[in-house]
């Protein structure tokens, strides 16, 4: 009877002090396990009289049933210690910036040219490429600019020799792909172009997305058409387009087109050197002559061509003040446009 | 071209205010790039005369004038050396109002004539010169008025100085608009308005003289008119009126015989030119530049004439570029007393591009170029010769004319419908007609739909039923033609699914964190060579600069350049990818491959709180490249071969290889360069052709295997020559076809295994699709590598 209790008091008092699981479990296999103290008392019962065995079986089983209930008590009380104490130890500032690569961007060009496609190929055309080093003959003569036309002035053009120049638009795209296929074409050949002009606001290279769509019933109304729709999908603003005769010798009739000005919406600002108005696409029905040099029958077919600046828009879209930025490719000026 | 308001409306009765004829001619395709007042605005100036003038007892460059304004005589000191007793100027009085030069912004633009005392002598008011006024940049002297000036009148009204002028910046096809006289044509058309010009009349000769012509390039020159004029006095000068039109369409006085030349191709677009007599030797010759021809022109340039060049020219040598410029040695200067005009009809051809060629660019050559009306040499000559009968005197001998094919009325035809077809819009024949009647062209014929046009001999670029289609556009106005959508086929369009667009790679190259860049298609050519010694390159015959003379071969040295710049404005971390073409000279013609190209530089990560700082290696720009290339193709088909690169160090550069063809490099920047490009850390480049990166591969579906994998590894000590990759290869044939997958996890080189050696430890996968591997097969396979890379690489097993 001493025995258990004072068994059952030294027990309670080493649980209760104990401050690890791992010394609990050692507490529970002394007094509980197989070879543990009250296993072994119960295992002296045997030598007990047998009418006093129930009364000290009951004895010591009520002393393991409150040993077990004080590890278990005291289990749970370790358990949520040391959990709160993990949680209290594993707490984060969860502000402080992940642990990532660095995330790059494409340049404005490239984004703004990304646009133009898009839209243009949510109505089915296709876009063309061809070689940045052209001959006379798809750069100019098969655009209706024979060698000594005036219009030569109006490209200043670099050469390689009296026959091969750096293309001066994207327009011997096109005629590359006429000469190879077959009308109907819908397209747009963006890429790189090169003028010999170097100040404030020419660079002498540059991008152009020129356009073409040659069908058997298309009209210069259709052609206003495409490009104020582009225009104001680009801009998504609604934007007053005006088209102006003007004369570019591969189409007839020529238009400049002037959108109101997206900086000052149209009062007059210094962008659009007060006039409210911005220059921002060339185009024109294409010349028959255009057509016949590429095999197209010019009574059955016909279509329009346009040609636009992408540093101009990606300007005028993202408010860049400055068009040389756009090859100094400085990464304080590129990250802008992540 | 510039034209003024006033000068127009001598010709048409047109009351139109400067904004809203601006708009109409822009609308119309003529653009109008300034336009604005003649003078500045300025009040209180009167015409006065300078009465006596005496010398200043205080200043040698001062005097002090009696100046009488109509009404009172007044003191007036003055600065100007051309002041002296008798002269007509303009007189600024007490409380005028003079312009500011360039006034500061926000400054006044204007001040106020006070009375003042200059070294001590008391001056009333200012005498003037033309730039003081704001009608020239700049003056030398005090603006002479005419003698027969109304002493007293307002100078704004004496010079009609409220005048508008307009800066046209005209297209090419439009020739016709650069002169007064189309100018007029022109907006009458845009108006409505009659235009009607008086018949030329000619001046009846006064002697009999002429001077021969010979037309040798009858093709080039169907027609040349001369006159011989004797006795001219150029002392007369050009009178201010004369002078006035010209400054405001922007042409500087000379003397009075250019003047006149100058007055008349502005005012009818007709260039002339005047020798002078006494200088030209046996007669005049238009033939072609033989070889080896020299000329001095006007500007005393001395210029070697190319063989295609229109010569006018006498029994001595050229006297001038035919339509370009006249010779220095024939022109007419101050003590000239006979001239002999030229007024001649060039071929357009004949002359286009020539001036260009020669560094020029003429009044004469812009409107040659563009072609000068055919109909117009007689007209133009008579009222030269009445100009200069007015202002030099002198007695006009007979015009001479050598004429042969001056190209006939031109007619164009037209189809009624076809405005319909081209325009979207129908215009019936009464419009058509009474829109080309507008600008010059009447009805010929008329068959069915098909209407017949004359073309005015001014309009050059009327040729084609599309050419009458745009003036009738532009005439009823692009903004009043409908507005709509093009009705297409609704074609697909192609898109191979075994090509990666460019746009795909440029994102995963994004998100693996490189900024895309665009640098110049033309480089430096020493940088070029520093990173290409071995290479041609094709230079241009033009460059805008030295440093941009070549054309690319490669995307490194932009790349580079776009690093340094950035360098120097301390980003030390730097990772870029451009895509572009490059040009190869590859036997007679250039090879234009699209690349892909990147770099990286600085540290690995992004300088952070969380992770320790350590710079980029191979091999860190060789995991992004594997992950680009993992998405066109299987990386499989890639290889890395240890290969020399002059720009890369030796023992980091590989060139990159697709199913055997070498398609690109991956390397460290040789340290050589990285210290002459001044760059402290390493740089890891990569240079890829597009085209073999984008080839994708369409994905073939294989059947999933039910049975479990089993896996060994095997660590293998072997010479350190022995590239992983060749293992690799030699593994995946050695390791049968059931071999899922195979990984290196550790490379060790150390003392204890050798200097020369490597242990290389590798983790094999096998599955079988139709039953489970057992230990025996696996044993076999195992033994069958270990004894083949032996037999291979002398590799052995690691203990």
């Amino acid at each position: 009877m001493t025995d258990t209790a004072t068994l059952l008091n030294t027990a309670l008092t080493a649980i209760e002090a104990t401050s690890d699981e791992r010394t609990l479990e050692q507490l529970r296999v002394d007094y509980l396990g197989k070879k543990g103290q009250l296993t072994e008392l119960l295992k002296g019962l045997g030598k007990l009289p047998a009418e006093q065995r129930p009364a000290a079986g009951e004895h010591i089983n009520e002393t393991k049933r409150q040993i077990q209930q004080a590890l278990d008590a005291r289990r749970d009380l370790l358990v949520e210690q040391a959990l709160s104490h993990q949680l209290a130890s594993e707490t984060i500032d969860v502000s402080l910036p992940g642990r990532r690569q660095s995330t790059g961007g494409l340049h404005p060009v490239s984004r703004t040219m990304e646009r133009i496609r898009q839209l243009f190929e949510s109505v089915g055309y296709s876009v063309a490429e061809g070689p940045e080093i052209e001959d006379d003959y798809h750069n100019f003569e098969a655009l209706n600019i024979p060698g000594h036309h005036p219009a030569r002035a109006m490209h200043d053009t670099f050469y390689i020799n009296p026959t091969t120049v750096l293309r001066t638009h994207t327009s011997p795209v096109q005629v590359r792909v006429m000469e190879q296929g077959k009308p109907p074409f819908r397209m747009i050949c963006p890429g790189r172009v090169y003028r010999c002009d170097s100040d404030l606001t020419h660079t002498p290279m540059f991008h152009q997305v020129e356009g073409l769509l040659i069908d058997e019933n298309v009209t210069f109304a259709d052609l206003k058409g495409t490009l104020a729709d582009f225009l104001q999908n680009f801009f998504e603003a609604d934007l007053e387009v005006r088209f102006r005769p003007s004369y570019f010798p591969f189409t007839e009739p020529s238009a400049e087109v002037d959108m109101s000005c997206v900086m000052c919406e149209g009062k007059g600002c210094r962008v659009c050197k007060q006039t409210g108005w911005l220059e921002v696409l060339g185009c024109g029905m294409v010349h028959p002559s255009v057509l016949e040099s590429s095999g197209i029958d010019s009574t059955r077919f016909r279509g329009f061509a346009f040609g636009m600046g992408v540093e101009r828009l990606s300007m005028l879209r993202y408010g860049v003040n400055d068009l040389r930025l756009f090859f100094e490719n400085d990464l304080r000026f590129l990250r802008q446009f992540q | 071209m510039i034209f003024t308001q006033q000068w127009i409306r001598e010709w048409i009765d047109i009351n139109i205010d400067p904004p809203a004829l601006v708009s109409q001619l822009t609308m119309a395709g003529l653009e109008v790039d300034a336009f604005g007042c003649v003078a500045a605005t300025f009040s209180g100036v009167v015409v006065a005369r300078v009465v006596k003038v005496e010398p200043h007892p205080d200043a040698d460059k001062l005097r002090v004038c009696e100046v009488f304004d109509g009404t009172n005589t007044l003191q007036v000191v003055c600065g100007a050396s051309n002041v002296r007793a008798g002269l007509i100027v303009p007189y600024a009085t007490i409380g005028a109002e003079l312009p500011v030069k360039s006034p500061e912004p926000g400054a006044a633009s204007s001040f106020t004539i006070k009375k003042a005392k200059l070294r001590g002598i008391e001056s009333h008011g200012m005498l003037c010169s033309a730039e003081e006024l704001g009608m020239a940049e700049t003056a030398d002297g005090l603006l002479e008025l005419s003698s027969d000036a109304p002493v007293g009148a307002d100078i704004r009204d004496y010079l009609q100085l409220e005048d508008t002028f307009f800066e046209m910046d005209l297209t090419p096809n439009r020739g016709d608009c650069l002169s007064i006289r189309g100018l007029a044509r022109e907006i009458a058309a845009l108006n409505d308005l009659a235009f009607s010009e008086s018949a030329a009349n000619p001046v009846t000769p006064a002697i009999p003289d002429t001077f021969p012509v010979t037309v040798d390039a009858a093709a080039q020159c169907p027609r040349y008119l001369g006159r011989v004029i004797k006795g001219v006095n150029l002392s007369a000068g050009t009178p201010l009126w004369m002078q006035e039109k010209l400054r405001r369409c922007g042409l500087r006085s000379i003397d009075p015989v250019v003047d006149v030349t100058n007055y008349v191709l502005l005012e009818l677009g007709q260039p002339m030119h005047a020798f002078d007599l006494q200088r030209l030797s046996g007669g005049i010759v238009v033939r072609m530049a033989r070889a080896g021809e020299q000329i001095t022109l006007l500007d005393g340039e001395i210029t070697d004439i190319q063989p295609d060049t229109l010569l006018i020219a006498d029994g001595n040598g050229p006297l001038a570029l035919a339509g370009i410029m006249g010779g220095l040695n024939s022109g007419v200067s101050a003590d000239t007393q006979d001239i002999f005009l030229e007024c001649a009809w060039f071929d357009p051809l004949a002359i286009a591009g020539r001036a260009r060629r020669y560094g020029l660019h003429t009044d004469s050559s812009h409107r040659y170029e563009r072609g000068v009306d055919s109909d117009l040499q007689h007209r133009a000559m008579e009222r030269a010769t009445a100009l200069l009968l007015q202002i030099v005197g002198g007695l006009p001998g007979p015009v001479t004319n050598q004429e042969t094919d001056v190209p006939a009325m031109k007619t164009v035809s037209l189809n009624i419908h076809n405005v319909g077809r081209l325009l979207g819009m129908d215009m019936g024949e009464h419009a058509i007609v009474s829109i080309l009647n507008r600008l010059g062209m009447s009805l010929k014929a008329k068959n069915n739909d098909l209407l017949t046009f004359s073309v005015p001999s001014h309009r050059f670029d009327i040729s084609i039923e599309a050419d009458l289609i745009e003036e009738l556009a532009r005439v009823h106005g692009y903004d009043h033609l409908p507005v709509t959508k093009p009705l297409v086929r609704m074609n697909l369009t192609a898109r191979p699914e075994a090509v990666t667009s460019a746009e795909r790679l440029r994102e995963r190259l994004v998100t693996l964190g490189y900024q895309q860049v665009i640098t110049y298609s033309f480089v430096e050519p020493n940088l070029l060579n520093l990173i290409q010694p071995d290479i041609e390159s094709v230079s241009l015959q033009n460059p805008i600069s030295a440093d941009m003379a070549v054309m690319r071969t490669s995307l490194w040295p932009g790349l580079i350049q776009t690093l340094k710049h950035n360098v120097n404005r301390q980003h030390n971390r730097v990772r870029l990818f451009e895509t572009g073409q490059i040009f190869l000279p590859a036997g007679g013609h250039i090879a234009q491959p699209e690349m892909l190209a990147g770099l990286i530089y600085g540290s690995r990560a992004p300088a952070d709180w969380s992770q320790t700082r350590t710079n980029v290696d191979y091999f860190d720009l060789k995991g992004d490249l594997e992950a680009l290339l993992s998405i066109t193709a299987s990386l499989d088909d890639f290889g890395f071969e240890a290969a020399l690169h002059p720009a890369l160090h030796p023992g980091q550069s590989a060139r990159v290889i697709k199913s055997g063809k070498p398609v690109g490099w991956i390397g460290a920047l040789a340290p050589r360069l990285q210290r002459e490009l001044g760059l402290d850390d390493k740089v890891f480049m990569f240079e890829l052709e597009l085209s073999a990166v984008q080839a994708a591969r369409i994905p073939k579906f294989k059947p999933l295997s039910r049975y479990p994998e089993v896996s060994r590894d095997l660590a293998l000590v072997l010479d350190k020559s022995v590239s992983a990759q060749a293992i690799r290869q030699e593994l995946s044939v050695l390791a049968g076809e059931f071999l899922s997958s195979l990984r290196i996890f550790d490379v060790y080189q150390g003392d204890a295994i050798g200097i020369e050696k490597k242990s290389i430890a590798l983790g094999l996968t096998w599955q079988h699709p139709s039953r489970t591997l057992g230990d025996d097969d696996i044993n076999t396979i195992i033994e069958r590598c270990v004894k083949g890379l032996e037999v291979k690489f002398n590799a052995k097993l690691r203990n």
